[in-house]
């Protein structure tokens, strides 16, 4: 048998035809990555087939943090699903909350008080904040730098964080949001608190690109890598920062200008070349954003209740029907969809988690290129394997 | 220049590096056991029972007698990952309100699995059940140890105050309102009793 042909056979099983054709004249040497792994924020594997460092087949294994939310949100009352929201994607716990109450809301027709959308608005804008500059983080220590940049972020996300533990009293598991409202008020003191935790934020992503954005390294390391096109982005379903890298202009807050997003002004950065250079600089834009939005939101909240008086905390049944709440979470579309068949549970209970469907282009996008690529591609696509295994 | 962002990333670094030890700002650590940054008013970790001092119904300990929990077993039904274990007493006794009402026989939190969503505490509609701000909750028995009973979760409404102040004098207040409430209602009810019975004794003679 030549060569090609016991490669060939080497590589049936795999999930799909030849994309990338093995040369050299070595054996194919699969490897198992994780789900212990460093790198894979959390547990999951990625089963490579290797020709030497060259990566021709990958296969993502994931389920290892399976906690069968959706089917325990059907045994539950609503309420008692909005805690387990908390722990999908548990860097940005708020969003989560928020995409819930959304789709709840939407199923029994509650209105949200202005006061209520604010304190959304700032939050969840808070939370993307965190959320790309942690990943940014994680990104840059995949590639070797150790620590400092991740540190960096996380100094600013600590004060973040300590501002979510003041108002909900907890750092992450939040449980915040209520069907029609918010749990607790802001304080004017928390609220003049926020004020100067955000007025030094501009601060920091300046001091964020001064140290990264034009380290030759890392240009080196990530410009031409991982190169997503924006026709197969379209088609897989991918959203969040990993679409707008790869050109396309897609936001939900435009979109569908859900809660009060049409009030705000702000622009949607978009990228030009799809590989981990333009995610991680579309990520600082968004940073950039955010705090734009931040600004406004919080010198225009207005004072008033943050629950609807009509709004029911238990014990309420919706009428049979469904409906799907989405928001654009730092990681994509995050969308939960409900169906109600006029009991205290949902019928069905079901999430859309922007992790899982951003990982599905993992291959086409590491195909080709060397196994520490690989790494940084994962990286870049930004998960939490909470949300992934759900 | 090849290297130039490079260094510009340095100057970043050396300055943080620098400036940490001249502005107090960026010393943001403490050192944890010897030092500690008092916990925010709003911060929770497990839930406990409140009792007030006052011993109402005599006998048994302070604690037993002055729980406000009525066991109605609603934070047992709402409880998400069903870490609250309730028995209903057969017997009543007085609360708060000078009332006769059943109280808890048992009542465990299993805290290991307890996830501190609060929501035992927003649905009670009696203000029994509370959040604690204590989190050095080692142990060496990881399945009793963690199981807590009626006696280890009571805690005074001292205790509540010192924790959340703010929010145990709102609570507080609340309470006063609703005994005063009940108190003109009994007040009405016993009154209308006595014309009753008189009007009764009337129509007799």
């Amino acid at each position: 048998m030549i060569l090609a042909e016991t490669k060939a056979k080497e590589l049936e099983g795999w999930n799909r035809q030849a994309v990338i054709e093995p040369k050299g004249d070595g054996e194919l040497l699969e490897v198992a990555m994780g789900p212990h792994h460093p790198s894979t924020h959390g547990v999951f594997r990625m089963d490579v087939a290797l020709d030497g460092e060259r990566v021709i087949r990958l296969k993502p294994v994931f389920g290892y943090l399976h906690r069968n939310h959706e089917k325990i949100a059907e045994g539950i009352s609503y309420l008692g699903s909005m805690p387990y929201t908390d722990r999908l994607d548990y860097i940005c716990p708020i969003t989560n909350n928020w995409a819930y109450a959304l789709a709840v809301e939407k199923l029994t027709g509650q209105e949200v008080p202005e006061r209520a959308e604010y304190l959304r608005v700032i939050l969840g804008e808070l939370t993307r904040y965190q959320n790309h500059a942690s990943s940014i983080g994680f990104l840059i220590q995949e590639m070797g730098a150790s620590g400092t940049p991740l540190m960096y972020a996380f100094r600013e996300r600590e004060k973040i964080l300590d501002l979510f533990e003041e108002l909900t009293g907890a750092r992450m598991m939040v449980n915040y949001m209520r069907f029609g409202g918010c749990r607790v008020d802001a304080s004017p003191g928390w609220l003049d608190r926020t004020r100067k935790v955000v007025a030094g934020l501009a601060a920091f992503v300046d001091e964020f690109e001064r140290l990264l954005a034009g380290n030759e390294i890392l240009m080196a390391r990530t410009q031409g890598v991982g190169v997503l096109r924006p026709d197969l982005a379209v088609n897989a379903g991918v959203t969040g920062p990993m679409l707008r890298a790869s050109g396309v202009n897609y936001d939900i807050r435009k979109v569908d200008g859900y809660g009060i997003y049409n009030r705000f002004k702000f622009r949607v950065p978009l990228g030009d070349h799809g590989d981990v250079y333009d995610r991680f600089m579309i990520r600082l834009l968004e940073m950039r954003e955010s705090i734009g939005i931040l600004e406004q939101a919080l010198k225009e909240i207005p004072v008033g209740p943050v629950m609807s008086p009509t709004a029911k905390l238990r014990g309420f049944r919706p009428k049979p029907g469904e409906a799907y709440g989405r928001i654009e979470a730092p990681k994509g579309e995050l969308g939960f969809y409900l169906i109600s068949d006029g009991g205290p549970n949902p019928y069905r209970y079901r999430v859309r988690p922007p992790s899982l469907i951003n990982l599905t282009v993992l291959e086409d996008m590491c195909l080709g290129h060397d196994i520490a690529d690989v790494v940084l591609i994962f990286g870049s696509v930004d998960i939490v394997l909470g949300e992934v295994d759900r | 220049m090849l290297g130039e962002g490079i260094l510009k990333g340095l100057t970043e670094t050396a300055k943080n590096f620098f400036g940490s030890y001249f502005s107090a700002e960026r010393l943001t650590t403490v050192e944890y056991p010897e030092q500690r940054i008092a916990p925010f008013e709003a911060t929770r970790v497990f839930p406990f029972l409140v009792y007030d001092a006052e011993n109402r119904d005599g006998g048994g300990p302070e604690w037993e007698a002055g729980l406000r929990c009525v066991a109605c077993q609603i934070c047992e039904k709402e409880c998400p990952p069903k870490c609250i274990y309730i028995e209903k007493s057969k017997d009543k006794k007085l609360d708060y309100l000078g009332k006769a009402q059943y109280y808890p026989a048992r009542f465990d939190i299993d805290i290991s699995v307890c996830m501190s969503c609060q929501i035992c505490v927003e649905v009670c509609p009696f203000e029994a059940i509370k959040m604690d701000t204590k989190f050095e909750l080692s142990t060496t028995d990881r399945f009793g140890g963690l199981l807590l009973d009626r006696e280890q979760l009571a805690k005074s409404n001292e205790y509540y105050h010192q924790i959340h102040s703010a929010e145990a004098t709102a609570v507080d207040a609340k309470l006063a309102i609703e005994k005063t409430k009940f108190d003109a209602k009994a007040k009405v009810a016993a009154a209308t009793a006595i014309a009753k019975a008189a009007a009764v004794a009337g129509e007799g003679a």
